[in-house]
């Protein structure tokens, strides 16, 4: 398997449940209950044996990665491991003690997320109050030496806030930001007439985060991810299928992406049965896709396919019914008319829906 | 923006070295890696907030004895500005 590279991030999706109901939650449709989670010891075995492979870096993430009671034990695994330890977090469940406690035992970076600059927009995407307790939580990491990202999820319902996001982020500092359009997955794709921006907001919200970028040089990295159905060409998508990446659920499922299981016909292995450097190396999900040889026309002889790796397999489905095919966002595929109607319809003159008649799906919180 | 010769840089909050038993050294940072070798891992292995970039640069000339001594210090400007860009170090 010498074609097959180290993966460099693990991403620990420690759990499924949830404080929070976002409307574009990156979690699958199918949520995992509590009593499928894997136990702290096989947690802490994956840690080591992604360290051995060379893996670099653990992402925590879930659901919400603090609502599993041993979180301050698995961070500590994973530094112990060698890895450098992400939190990625709402901060609901956060108190000072317990950031303390996480940062004793070495997390390296938070990552906290917003849902806007307001009260009543996180309210309306999250189904819950969350606004004023991330501000504290904002003001508790001021006080340890850790890396800190905030993280605003940005769609047509809170691009009119970016300002105030912006003072958000000229008042705290923080080493990153990154706005992050919608990805079109899961609870995204379901919700998505009520999330896909319009041109003119996009194109504000490009020209307000190059200024922004610019104003915060050397103090914050400004990270600004769009909205792909605008692209012309596709996002490296996880840098690649089974190059870069390896997703464990909660129940210890190993995926080469989020959406991953939304493609019939993939059958994937699981770390309860099989080794990291097993799965890496023989899964047939992880191979499916790895590399040049399963790509159609126009990707097959495009001299772009060695940056793009033909865009998101998962996308290439729910908008085109083939995982194989050309990522249907890039303007050279033969299926880029089905992306050009959706946003053809989000910009036709339409009476805007009065707040009350939004019918949003909010994500549940499993048991 | 580039650091004064007095400046003394230091590594960024969340960013850290990998460990010295890892094949490769490397700058680890949220999202992000950086490979070092040769001049670079010798450039933010004194990136401790002590040493100065005048200090810094008078080892390199020590290091890279061959090198012209005026080259070395812009070259090491250059890197600290861009790490800097990067927010890998403070200074």
């Amino acid at each position: 398997m010498s074609s097959t590279s180290t993966p460099l991030a693990l991403i620990a999706e420690l759990t499924h449940r949830c404080p929070l109901h976002c409307v574009y939650c990156s979690n699958p449709l199918e949520l995992a209950k509590r009593k499928v989670e894997l136990p702290t010891e096989t947690w802490v075995r994956i840690f080591h044996e992604a360290a051995t492979i060379g893996v670099l870096q653990a992402d925590f993430t879930g659901g919400e990665p603090l609502a599993r009671n041993d979180i301050v034990e698995l961070v500590r695994a994973a530094r112990k491991a060698g890895l450098y330890v992400s939190l990625i977090t709402s901060g609901l469940p956060l108190d000072e003690g317990k950031l303390a406690a996480l940062v004793e035992a070495g997390v390296d970076h938070v990552q906290l997320s917003f849902q806007g600059a307001s009260e009543e927009t996180g309210r309306e995407i999250s189904g819950t109050s969350t606004h004023p307790h991330k501000l504290r939580v904002l003001t508790w990491l001021k006080q340890h030496r850790i890396g800190v990202t905030l993280n605003f999820v940005i769609h047509r319902q809170n691009i009119n806030e970016l300002e105030g996001m912006l003072e958000l982020v000229e008042e705290h500092q923080p080493g990153c930001v990154e706005f992050a359009s919608v990805q079109y997955y899961g609870w995204g794709f379901t919700n998505r007439a009520g999330l896909l921006p319009t041109r003119e907001q996009l194109d504000y919200c490009i020209a307000t985060l190059k200024s922004a970028e610019a104003a915060f040089e050397g103090k914050t990295r400004v990270v600004f991810v769009v909205p792909d159905y605008y692209a012309k060409f596709p996002k490296a998508c996880v840098g690649g299928w089974g190059r870069q990446l390896m997703l464990i659920s909660p129940d210890g499922t190993a995926l080469p992406c989020h959406a991953a299981m939304v493609i019939p016909g993939l059958s994937f292995d699981n770390v309860k049965e099989k080794s990291l450097r097993e799965i890496w190396e023989t899964s047939s999900a992880f191979r499916k896709f790895r590399g040049e040889d399963w790509m159609e026309e126009p990707c097959k002889s495009c001299d772009h396919r060695h940056q793009d790796f033909a865009g998101c397999r998962c996308q290439a489905f729910l908008l085109a019914g083939n995982p194989a095919a050309t990522d249907p966002v890039c303007s050279l595929a033969p299926t880029r008319s089905n992306v050009d109607a959706i946003l053809a319809d989000i910009h036709r003159p339409v009476s805007p829906i009065p707040e009350e008649k939004r019918q949003w799906v909010y994500r549940p919180n499993p048991a | 923006m580039k650091p004064d010769l007095d400046a003394t840089p230091r590594l960024a909050a969340g960013v850290r070295l990998n460990e010295k038993t890892q094949q490769h050294r490397m700058l680890l940072m949220p999202e992000r890696v950086l490979r070092l070798n040769g001049p670079s891992l010798e450039i933010v292995l004194r990136c401790d907030g002590k040493n100065t970039v005048r200090q810094i640069a008078e080892e390199l000339h020590k290091l890279y004895s061959t090198a012209e001594p005026q080259r070395i210090t812009e070259d090491l400007v250059g890197y600290l500005a861009v790490l800097h860009k990067k927010r890998a170090i403070d200074f």
